[in-house]
């Protein structure tokens, strides 16, 4: 699903994407973004306090697999968002990187907590804490607290959900530094 | 024992320990050459017996670095603490890893944070901090402006 | 001498368990070879989440030190809090009133309470029982919504300053601790059916990881799991502090030394700390919740060690002071650090699926032992 954006080609009149699709492909659009954002497995990946929360919010009394996220999958080939919950360390950091890029397309982020959004209470006056998750791998969702209550991170993944059926662009930078829009649909 | 029979039967074995005042287990200073003789004395003497290393650490004074080591004995219930003052520019002491089995991973420890040489240690390497960290974080002298933010 | 991943002259297999594992419970890498399912030798590598807390606690003041505890071992955040408090009112000399004092027992105990419950569902779950997760989540969720009331968080509640406790309790609070005790004592024998008199689970946890006393003490072992080698290391018994020397309540110690043991060396803990809530919970004395101390908290020149006995074992804080508002030097001897050096010595000759298991009794919590 990834296209350079090109200059339309000279023919009677001008070519221009619509943008949102076109008629057919609309419909056939919104009902794969739905079946994704109501199936989307999580993988285990927790490296500190916000982890118990999760877990909690794993538990019977906060149920998330009531909104699709029934199964924790260990391996990130069969995962496909991940909720980094805790505290990134520069040692930690390329094992992050490397298990985002070894989950397949399409993948997304929830970085739960202050310490994964912006370093949290080990901001000042640590020398091996990455201030945010975000320095490592592109971020969709971000929850507050220290940690967030179980209502938080669920309504996190409902947002997650939202901003999946609404079909999200997302703009990278390759390695030649052209631009390219990644279109999600 | 009290601390004051600890100190007694300390000094009349290793004479040259330096008491320090105040704390409410006896504080005493050992060389760092004597530190092998006086830790079997610790551990393996019938009235002694501390056999429990419950805390191993280094603290950096500006001029020098200085070791500290609690022990507790599980049978008589006394404890003590010994500290040894190092050289800074070339801090080196020998391990207890034979006595007490728990010293391993807190001199890889304080090896890597402080810089410490722990002579005949089995396997000195760095445990807590990438393998390509430069410096000892926990000097006082230690600038790291690129991952520190000062408040 | 880091091994590298692959196999060696002599035919063993180097293989990586985390940094991301379900079972490891937090990022721990352990470097293991195998000679076939045995084990040769465990090499842990830590490290993957070291915030370095002790430097930052240089830099912040005597009240602001002691919640960066709380999120080092996050399971038993009251007791750490309950050891820095107590270390700075050692320094000052500040007296605790008895309503604090109690008050602070009973959020300690009820913490252990939480503590034990989750590790036996998290226990269970690495041997491959899902069902005891969700009962053991089901009484933490009870002891959370007591915290939250009192204290106005679930899992790192700051509460336990410097002087006493931060708010009074909530008038519901004695009840709510009447309905936790009836409704554990029901609920005990369930975790007992389930788990305890389980065939595979003990098929799986008798005879394995042995450690033996001495070399327990050696080790530096501390908490649940040197109580079951017979070492007797309670500090609530030995060095009592605040109140715990006026209960009654035994210390719990078993002799055979292996992981089944450890497993019901905290199976009972839990029913000493409900003993405790009991003698407690109708007798908390009237008064003031926090002593009147000073804005600005200055700890004199000197050093100060104190010991608390959390979860896991035992907790020391040990702070160089020059007589300035933050530590010069501070120090926290965490009970997985020493928990985890033995961990080596007690799988050798014992299967990978082994493993598991010994790891899940030694109760290990990773921020814990990285700082």
């Amino acid at each position: 699903m990834m296209s350079t954006e090109q200059q339309p080609i000279k023919f009677p009149g001008q070519v221009i994407d619509t943008p949102g699709g076109g008629i057919l492909s609309g419909p056939i659009d919104d009902v794969i973004n739905w079946a994704r954002s109501n199936s989307l497995w999580p993988l285990t990946f927790a490296t500190s306090c916000c982890a118990i929360e999760m877990m909690s919010t794993a538990a019977a009394k906060y149920d998330f697999s009531r909104f699709g996220f029934e199964v924790y999958r260990a391996t990130p080939r069969q995962a496909d968002v991940i909720i980094i919950a805790g505290t990134i360390v520069n040692k930690m950091a390329p094992v992050l990187k490397r298990l985002y890029d070894q989950m397949g397309e399409p993948k997304y982020v929830i970085a739960m907590g202050a310490c994964a959004t912006s370093g949290g209470p080990f901001f000042y006056n640590t020398y091996s804490v990455v201030k945010g998750a975000d320095h490592v791998i592109p971020v969709d969702v971000y929850v507050a607290g220290c940690p967030p209550r179980p209502e938080a991170l669920l309504h996190a993944l409902i947002a997650l959900q939202e901003k999946i059926k609404a079909g999200t662009k997302r703009e990278r930078i390759d390695i030649d530094g052209n631009k390219l829009i990644d279109k999600r649909v | 024992m009290t601390n004051e029979e600890l100190i007694n039967e300390l000094t009349t074995i290793q004479p040259n320990l330096v008491p320090e005042a105040g704390g409410e287990w006896p504080n005493l200073f050992v060389e760092a050459a004597d530190w092998p003789k006086l830790a079997q004395a610790l551990r393996f003497k019938d009235d002694l017996f501390f056999d429990y290393l419950f805390c191993l650490t280094c603290v950096d004074w500006k001029t020098h670095l200085s070791m500290v080591y609690h022990l507790s004995s599980t049978l008589h219930r006394h404890n003590i603490v010994i500290k040894s003052k190092l050289n800074r520019e070339k801090p080196e002491i020998q391990t207890v890893c034979d006595i007490w089995r728990t010293a391993e991973f807190h001199e890889r420890e304080v090896y890597e944070l402080f810089g410490v040489n722990f002579l005949q240690h089995p396997d000195l390497r760095k445990l807590i901090l990438p393998d390509d960290w430069v410096g000892y974080p926990l000097r006082k002298d230690y600038e790291d402006p690129i991952n520190m933010i000062k408040l | 001498m880091i091994e590298e991943i692959g196999t060696t002259k002599e035919g063993d297999l180097i293989i990586n368990v985390g940094p991301q594992h379900p079972a490891t419970h937090g990022v721990l890498h352990l470097v293991i070879t195998l000679n076939g399912e045995t084990i040769k030798k465990i090499e842990p590598h830590l490290g993957y989440i070291h915030r370095s807390i002790e430097k930052m606690c240089e830099s912040l003041s005597y009240r602001q030190f002691i919640y960066t505890t709380s999120r080092m071992d996050y399971l038993s955040s009251h007791i750490n809090n309950h050891g820095c408090a107590m270390l700075v009112e050692k320094g000052m000399q500040i007296e605790v009133p008895p309503r604090a004092q109690v008050i602070r027992i009973m959020m300690d105990e009820l913490t252990r309470i939480a503590s034990h419950v989750l590790w036996w569902g998290a226990m269970a779950m690495d041997l491959g029982a899902m069902t005891p997760y969700f009962h053991a989540f089901r009484e933490r969720e009870l002891i959370n919504d007591i915290m939250e009331e009192t204290c106005g968080a679930r899992l790192t509640m700051n509460y336990q300053v410097p002087g006493g406790v931060m708010a009074d309790i909530h008038p519901n609070f004695q009840r709510r601790v009447k309905d936790i005790i009836k409704q554990l004592y029901k609920k005990l024998p369930e975790y007992d059916e389930l788990v305890t008199g389980n065939t595979i689970f003990k098929a799986r946890t008798m005879g394995i990881g042995y450690i033996s006393k001495e070399d327990a003490i050696s080790y530096g072992v501390t908490g649940p799991s040197a109580r079951a080698s017979g070492v007797s290391c309670d500090i609530r018994k030995l060095y009592p502090y605040e109140g715990y020397e006026k209960l009654h309540f035994n210390e719990v110690l078993h002799t055979d030394c292996d992981t089944y043991s450890r497993y019901l060396v905290r199976m009972l803990e839990i029913r000493e700390s409900i003993s405790i809530l009991e003698q407690l919970v109708d007798n908390i004395p009237e008064g003031d919740f926090q002593a009147k101390t000073k804005a600005v908290l200055k700890l004199p020149k000197g050093e100060f060690y104190t010991r608390v006995e959390t979860a896991r074992g035992e907790l020391g804080v040990y702070v160089v002071s020059e007589g300035g508002t933050t530590p010069y030097r501070i120090k926290f001897r965490s009970p997985g650090f020493s928990n985890l050096s033995a961990l080596d010595m007690m799988s050798r000759g014992q299967k990978i699926g082994d493993m598991v298991a010994i790891m899940g009794s030694l109760d290990l919590v990773i921020p814990d032992i990285d700082r």
